[in-house]
């Protein structure tokens, strides 16, 4: 009963084997087993986004996966879209914008805002909030984190060979 | 805010899942999507002994339009997925328009139609998009398959026919209508809620543009969807014109039991029961061009 399970997955493109128990979930396997603590655990029942993952390349909550369904997946977390130094083009907007005060519910919106951009690349502002419904901010408020993602596409638009990949230069 | 120890099984093709499940009757449970059945295991308002995973039957993910126009979407369709698939979009535009209208997209590219179905919230859009489209569900345990009518599945809050061993493989919807025309929408107090009522039409036209067939559907007002029979019978054989549409609307109202909950009290579920039905058929009489004032 309740035994480990043995779990093969990629995590930010490297390969990760473990055991886990069954009724652990993606979210706190990733920060309590794994040490990745940019995916934040808000209100662990698929309301606020913040621990907002990508499967697959598909924005998920990860409070409402178990860890070992990922078996065999692809897991991208913040971690894995932020250069090994400095910011990613759509972070430095975010600063850029003021659209973080507390920082809680950021790594969630980069993933989401990430993959409508991956999806979208010329969104509107009204696509955008759309897209990021699901991510609850609760002191910046939307139009900041709308701004910068609005900012981000157009600049990525503007220099398409970079389009998506992150990069130090807009420290 | 941790779901309680159970066992996990993911089986990969479905006898096998009904093999467990058979087995296993009485402690376990079924997980698709799990964008209900986790937060309720977070909760612990669930204490499955086993959770057996669909997750891994590839068979139930599929999407069949068959040359007759009928279409079957396997149970484990995940919401995103059907919103994204062009031919479904050309051929069931209203069933395509509506899902965007679940929750949010990280949800959406998680949670299943054969999961929202059965977890049968009478807030949902799928168990409503089925009775609106008289769709019907296919079952399967170990000893064989049937087949239920929407309009017979649901059973009350969250409650459905489905027995124990049994398994939601799949959703039959017939072919749309010719020169269907439809409307959809529902209120929620953010976007992306779960609707406090909405409602969702479907009109058939004969040669002189009156009403052939009308199926008006209504959810989040009682324990269940419920097809306003009254409203639709009020519409047939006349035009979808600013009369007829009032008459229907408030027939909806007079025949929609509404509940009062934390959301909403019934006497503004009613109230929403009226405004939306005219509103989507008013969406309905756009879609042939007509514009009906409120």
């Amino acid at each position: 009963m309740n035994e480990r399970l043995d779990l093969t997955f990629t995590l930010n493109g490297e390969l990760q084997q473990a055991e886990v128990e069954p009724r652990w979930t993606l979210a706190d396997f990733l920060r309590e087993k794994l040490h990745k603590t940019g995916t934040h655990v808000g209100c662990e029942h698929g309301v606020c986004g913040a621990c907002t993952v990508l499967l697959d390349g598909r924005s998920v909550r990860a409070c409402l996966l178990l860890a070992i369904q990922v078996q065999g997946c692809d897991v991208t977390t913040v971690e894995g879209l932020s250069p090994e130094q400095g910011l990613s083009d759509l972070q430095a907007e975010f600063r850029r914008c003021h659209a973080l005060q507390c920082g809680f519910c950021t790594p969630g919106l980069i993933v989401t805002a990430h993959a409508l951009l991956q999806e979208c690349p010329s969104p509107s502002r009204e696509e955008i909030r759309d897209a990021i419904s699901g991510n609850l901010c609760r002191c910046t408020g939307y139009v900041p984190i709308v701004d910068a993602i609005e900012a981000t596409a157009r600049a990525r638009l503007m220099r398409p060979a970079k389009s998506g990949k992150p990069s130090n230069d807009d420290q | 805010m941790k779901p309680p120890r159970f066992d996990y099984l993911a089986p990969s093709t479905l006898p096998e899942a009904l093999a467990l499940l058979a087995s296993h009757a009485d402690t376990a449970k079924i997980i698709a999507g799990g964008q209900s059945l986790m937060p309720a295991l977070n909760f612990r308002l669930a204490g499955p002994a086993l959770l057996i995973d669909l997750n891994r039957i590839t068979e139930l993910q599929q999407i069949r339009i068959e040359s007759d126009g009928a279409m079957t979407v396997g149970a484990m369709t995940r919401h995103r997925t059907f919103e994204t698939d062009a031919a479904v979009a050309r051929h069931w535009p209203l069933l395509s328009h509506a899902v965007r209208s679940i929750a949010h997209v990280q949800i959406r590219n998680r949670g299943t139609i054969g999961g929202s179905i059965c977890h049968a919230d009478p807030s949902a859009e799928w168990p409503a998009l089925c009775l609106a489209c008289d769709a019907a569900m296919v079952l399967h345990s170990v000893r064989g398959e049937r087949v239920v009518a929407a309009r017979d599945f649901a059973t009350g809050l969250f409650g459905t026919v489905l027995e124990p061993g049994e398994i939601l493989t799949g959703i039959r919807f017939p072919a749309p209508p010719a020169r269907a025309s439809w409307g959809f929408e529902e209120i929620a107090r953010r976007r992306g809620d779960f609707a406090i009522v909405g409602a969702a039409c479907l009109i058939m036209r004969d040669d002189a543009g009156r009403c052939s067939d009308a199926r008006l559907v209504v959810f989040g007002a009682g324990d269940r969807p419920v097809l306003a029979a009254s409203a639709s019978a009020a519409l047939l054989g006349r035009g979808l014109d600013a009369p007829a549409i009032a008459a229907a609307a408030a027939a909806a109202r007079g025949e929609i039991p509404c509940r009062s909950d934390q959301q909403a009290s019934a006497q503004y579920r009613s109230s929403l029961v009226e405004t939306l039905s005219a509103r989507v058929l008013r969406q309905a009489a756009a879609m042939n061009g007509e514009h009906p004032d409120e």
